[in-house]
C-alpha cells in the first residue's frame, strides 16, 4: 500500500505540473489550434490528478484499516482496538494526511470546476492553471516534506499508538474535512479572481461564478467553525466553546473576510462599484486559510490545537510570499480595468451601509490577527512574550461585532442608490418597539425564571454587553420579519393567497435575498446563545455517596460511581442524579477516559441541554479517598448557538437555490377585457 | 430661600446619581469569592494548556491547583488586584496574564485596534465622500443622461418590476 501511495502521489505531481505548464503555455499562445489542443489535454490532466490523489487517500485509508504498521503515520495515529470511523479519520489526524487530505480536496475541487468548464471555456482554463499552481505546492509537500506513506524504522510493532483521544469523537469524523473544505475552498474564488485579473474579464460574470463558489466554501468553513464549537464544549470539558486560541482565530478570519466578500460583491454586480475591494477580499480570504495552516504548521504561535513544530512552516511561508507577489504584480499591471463605474448617491443607502460593514468585518479581522501575532511581535521587540487571551479579545472584538449587529438590522431597511428619512422612520418604528420590549423584558422579569433575566447593565460591563446583544439581536429578527411580512403582503394582496403561503412565494422569487435574511435570522439567534455567558456560574465539589451540590435551580445528589473497560479504554464515571424543586428530573453520567494505546486522559462531559439553560457536568478526576470530583456549570441559552447555526445553513442552503421565474403579468386592454366577459344567462 | 434651592437641586440630583452610580459599580466589588472569579479569569494556567486559569481541566494539571490556592490566599489576605498581578508576574512570568498590561510596549495591543477603527472610519467617510463628488459617468452613443423627477419615475417602475 505504500508503495501504491507513494507511486500514486508522485503521479498526481506529475500530472498537477503538466496541467499547469500546459495550460499556461496554451493561454499565453492562444489562437493557435496546436496550442489549444494542448490546453485541452491540460485541462484532463488535471482531471485525472484528481482521480491519482484519490487513489494515494484510499491506500493511506486502507493501510489504517490493514492496521499497516510499517508506515510511520499510521503507527503514531491508529491502532488494532480503534473503532472502524476513527480508522478513517486517521486521514486528517496527523500533519503527513491532513496534508494529504487538502490535496485530495482541492483536486476535488479542480476536478468539478475543470468538468464545467463549458461555463467559460477562457476563464475556467485560466483559473484551472492557478489552481494547478496551487495544487503543485502541496503536491510537492506531501512528496518531499511530509509524506504520509514514509516507512517505520526499526523493527516492527505489534500496535499503534492510538488515535489522539481528543479526536475520538463522532463529530471530529466530520469537523475536520467541513473545515478543510472551507480552507481549501477560499482557492476556487482566488483562480478565478486571478484569472479575470489577468485576462481583464470583461463584465461581472466571473464575479457571479465566484460568488456561488464562495457562499459553498464560506458555508462549509461556518460549518467547520460550529462543528469545532460544539466539539470544544461536548469534549474538551471547560464549559465552553471558544477560547480565542490562535488555531481557532486562523479559522475565524477567512470566515470573516468571506463574510465581507459575500456583502460586497453585490455592489459590484448591482452598481459596478468596489471592484479593486472585492478582489482583494477574495485574495485575502485564500491568503488567510493558508495562513492558518501555516500557523498550525510552523509552531511559530502556541496553541492547544496545533501540530508538532516542523520544518514546513518555511515551505508556507515561501507560498504566501510567493502568492502575494504574483498577485500584487497582475494587480498593478491591471487594475485600471477595475475602475468603478458608479457614484454614491446618498449616504443613507444600501452602498453606504456595505461599506461600513465591509469596514467593520475587515477591522474585526485584523483585531484578531493582531492578536493572535502580538506574541510573536512582542517578543522580537521587546525580548518576552506575553498571552493574548480571551479577555482582549473580548474587550476589542465585543463592541465592534455589536456595530456589525446594528448593521446587520439596519442594512435591509436601506434602499439601493438613496433612502428617504421618511421610509427608513416608517420600516424601523416596530422592529425598534419590539426590540426595546425585549430588553425591558430581560432586564425586569424575576431571576427565578431563568438565569439570563434580572441581567442589570449597569452591574457589569458583561452585563451591559449581553443585553445590547440580545436588544440589537431581536432588532434583526423582527427588521428580518417585517420584511418577509411586508413582502409576503404585497403578494398576498396581488394573489389572494395567504399570507404564509406568499412569504414562501417570495422566498422562492428572490431566494438570495431571503435566503439572506434567514442568515441574518441565524446569526441573531446564535448571538443570544453567546449573550448567555455573562451569567454562567460553575462549581467544584467532591463528591461520595450521597453527597449534594447545589448549583442555580438544581441539586444534584451523587448516587454512585464504577468503573469500565473496552478494548480501547478504561473509563471511570459518577451517577448525578439531578433534582429541580424536589422532583427527580434527569440523571447525568460524566466520564472519565484512559486510552489503553496512548495512556492519554480525557474527559467525556455529560449535558442536560434545554432552551434555557445546560448543566454540564465535568468529572474532574478522583481525590484520595477514590470519590470523584465533579465539575458543574450551569450555561445559559447555549441550546440557540447550535440552532442558530442549523438556521445559518438553511439560510445559505436557501440563497444557493436558483429563483423561481415571477409569473408573467399581461395586461388585457379593456375592449379584449369586454370581449371576454363569460356570457350569463340566455 | 427659594433661589438657592433652584441653584442646589440639580447638584442635589447629580450627587445621588453618582452614589447610586457608585453603590451599583462597587456593589459585590470586596466580595472575596466575586475579586477570586474576576481576577482568576484574567490569569493563565502556566501548565502550557493555553487556558485561562479558572477554566483549567486537565486531569492532574500540575500547576493549576496551586496558583488557584495562592490566588485565593492573596485575595483574603485583601492584597489589591495590581498586587495579586504583579505577585503572579514576579513568580510565573508575564504571560501568566491573559492579557498585555497598559504599560511599555503591551500598550500597542490595545492602541492598534483603537487606530484602525480611525483610520477605517476616516477611510470610509473619504471614499464615500469622493464617490458622491463623482461626476456622473458619461454615457456611450450621446445619450441624454436622466435626472430629477424622470429619473426617480424610472427608479419606481424599475423597483415595481423587480421586487415585490
Amino acid at each position: 500500500m505504500a508503495f501504491i501511495g507513494s507511486f500514486a502521489l508522485l503521479l498526481a505531481l506529475g500530472l498537477a505540473v503538466y496541467c499547469f505548464v500546459a495550460g499556461l503555455l496554451s493561454l499565453i499562445f492562444q489562437g493557435d489550434h496546436g496550442w489549444e489542443r494542448m490546453g485541452e489535454t491540460a485541462r484532463r490532466a488535471g482531471v485525472v490528478a484528481f482521480v491519482a490523489v484519490f487513489l494515494a487517500a484510499v491506500a493511506l485509508v486502507v493501510s489504517a484499516f490493514r492496521d499497516d504498521f510499517t508506515i510511520a503515520y499510521i503507527f503514531h495515529h491508529s491502532n488494532r482496538a480503534l473503532p472502524g470511523p476513527f480508522k478513517f479519520a486517521t486521514l486528517w489526524s496527523g500533519q503527513e494526511g491532513s496534508l494529504l487530505f487538502w490535496s485530495l480536496l482541492l483536486a476535488g475541487y479542480g476536478f468539478v470546476l475543470r468538468l464545467r468548464y463549458k461555463t467559460d471555456p477562457r476563464l475556467y482554463a485560466y483559473a484551472s492553471v492557478v489552481l494547478a499552481g496551487v495544487q503543485i505546492f502541496f503536491l510537492l509537500l506531501v512528496n518531499f516534506a511530509a509524506n504520509p506513506f514514509g516507512l517505520l524504522e526499526g523493527p516492527l510493532r505489534a500496535d499503534g499508538s492510538g488515535l489522539n483521544p481528543l479526536l475520538q469523537y463522532p463529530e471530529m469524523v466530520i469537523h475536520p474535512p467541513m473545515l478543510y473544505l472551507g480552507y481549501v475552498g477560499f482557492t476556487v474564488p482566488f483562480a478565478f479572481a486571478l484569472g479575470a485579473l489577468i485576462m481583464k474579464y470583461p463584465g461581472e460574470k466571473w464575479i457571479q461564478i465566484t460568488r456561488r463558489w464562495t457562499m459553498v466554501t464560506w458555508a462549509f468553513l461556518m460549518g467547520g467553525i460550529f462543528l469545532g464549537s460544539h466539539w470544544a464544549y461536548s469534549v474538551l470539558g471547560w464549559g465552553g466553546y471558544w477560547g480565542w486560541d490562535p488555531v481557532e482565530n486562523a479559522s475565524l478570519m477567512p470566515w470573516l473576510v468571506g463574510t465581507a466578500f459575500l456583502h460586497s460583491v453585490m455592489m459590484q454586480e448591482k452598481r459596478g462599484m468596489l471592484k479593486v475591494w472585492n478582489m482583494w477580499l477574495v485574495f485575502a480570504s485564500f491568503w488567510l486559510a493558508i495562513l492558518g495552516t501555516f500557523l498550525t504548521r510552523s509552531g511559530i504561535i502556541a496553541s492547544v490545537h496545533a501540530f508538532a513544530q516542523s520544518s514546513i512552516g518555511t515551505w508556507f511561508a515561501w507560498f504566501l510570499g510567493i502568492t502575494f507577489v504574483v498577485f500584487l504584480y497582475f494587480f498593478v499591471l491591471n487594475s485600471k480595468h477595475l475602475k468603478s463605474e458608479h457614484k454614491l448617491e446618498s449616504l443613507i443607502s444600501r452602498e453606504s451601509s456595505f461599506l461600513f460593514n465591509n469596514l467593520l468585518f475587515v477591522l474585526l479581522t485584523l483585531d484578531v490577527l493582531w492578536g493572535t501575532w502580538f506574541p510573536k511581535i512582542s517578543e522580537l521587540v521587546q525580548g518576552n512574550k506575553v498571552t493574548v487571551g480571551g479577555p482582549f479579545y473580548n474587550r476589542v472584538a465585543i463592541p465592534v461585532a455589536l456595530l456589525l449587529l446594528l448593521l446587520t438590522a439596519v442594512g435591509p431597511l436601506l434602499a439601493w442608490r438613496k433612502t428617504s428619512f421618511e421610509s427608513l422612520k416608517r420600516n424601523f418604528l416596530w422592529p425598534t418597539v419590539v426590540a426595546l420590549a425585549v430588553a425591558l423584558f430581560v432586564i425586569f422579569t424575576p431571576q427565578r425564571w431563568g438565569s439570563i433575566f434580572g441581567m442589570k447593565p449597569w452591574h457589569d460591563i458583561s452585563y451591559f454587553y449581553s443585553l445590547m446583544t440580545i436588544l440589537l439581536s431581536a432588532l434583526v429578527a423582527s427588521t428580518v420579519a417585517s420584511e418577509f411580512y411586508r413582502g409576503g403582503r404585497v403578494i398576498s394582496e396581488k394573489t389572494g393567497q395567504g399570507i404564509f403561503a406568499s412569504m414562501v412565494q417570495l422566498t422562492h422569487r428572490n431566494t438570495r435575498r431571503y435566503g439572506g435574511y434567514v442568515v441574518h435570522f441565524g446569526v441573531a439567534i446564535v448571538l443570544i446563545g453567546f449573550s448567555g455567558s455573562a451569567v454562567n456560574q460553575e462549581k467544584e465539589m467532591e463528591m461520595g455517596y450521597g453527597d449534594k451540590m447545589t448549583i442555580g435551580n438544581y441539586e444534584l445528589v451523587c448516587r454512585s460511581y464504577t468503573q469500565d473497560e473496552n478494548a480501547n479504554q478504561f473509563s471511570e464515571w459518577a451517577i448525578i442524579d439531578v433534582y429541580q424543586g424536589g422532583q427527580k428530573i434527569d440523571t447525568l453520567t460524566p466520564q472519565r477516559l484512559i486510552y489503553k494505546a496512548s495512556q492519554q486522559p480525557s474527559t467525556k462531559p455529560d449535558i442536560r441541554s434545554t432552551f434555557k439553560e445546560d448543566l454540564y457536568l465535568v468529572y474532574e478526576g478522583q481525590n484520595d479517598k477514590g470519590q470523584p470530583v465533579i465539575k458543574a456549570h450551569v450555561n445559559p441559552m447555549v441550546i440557540w448557538i447550535w440552532i442558530g447555526a442549523w438556521v445559518m445553513a438553511l439560510g445559505t442552503a436557501l440563497a444557493l437555490v436558483e429563483n423561481a421565474p415571477a409569473p408573467v403579468t399581461v395586461r388585457v386592454p379593456k375592449m379584449v377585457e369586454r370581449i371576454a366577459q363569460p356570457v350569463t344567462g340566455d | 430661600m427659594k433661589r438657592m434651592k433652584k441653584i442646589y437641586k440639580p447638584k442635589q440630583i447629580l450627587h445621588c446619581a453618582l452614589l447610586t452610580l457608585a453603590v451599583f459599580a462597587l456593589a459585590g466589588a470586596g466580595d472575596p469569592a466575586t475579586r477570586f472569579n474576576e481576577i482568576g479569569h484574567q490569569l493563565m494556567c502556566i501548565c502550557s494548556c493555553n487556558q485561562i486559569l479558572l477554566e483549567c481541566n486537565h486531569v492532574g494539571c500540575p500547576a493549576s491547583d496551586g496558583m488557584r490556592n495562592e490566588l485565593m490566599a492573596a485575595v483574603s489576605r485583601g492584597d489589591s488586584d495590581s498586587l495579586v498581578e504583579q505577585s503572579f508576574v514576579q513568580k510565573y512570568g508575564p504571560t501568566v496574564l491573559a492579557a498585555p498590561t497598559t504599560a511599555g510596549f503591551d500598550r500597542a495591543a490595545w492602541i492598534f485596534p483603537i487606530l484602525t477603527f480611525g483610520v477605517g472610519v476616516i477611510a470610509v467617510v473619504f471614499v464615500v465622500r469622493a464617490w458622491k463628488n463623482r461626476p456622473t459617468p458619461a454615457i456611450a452613443g450621446g445619450l441624454r443622461p436622466i435626472r430629477g423627477a424622470e429619473l426617480e419615475q424610472f427608479r419606481d417602475q424599475a423597483d415595481k418590476e423587480t421586487d415585490v
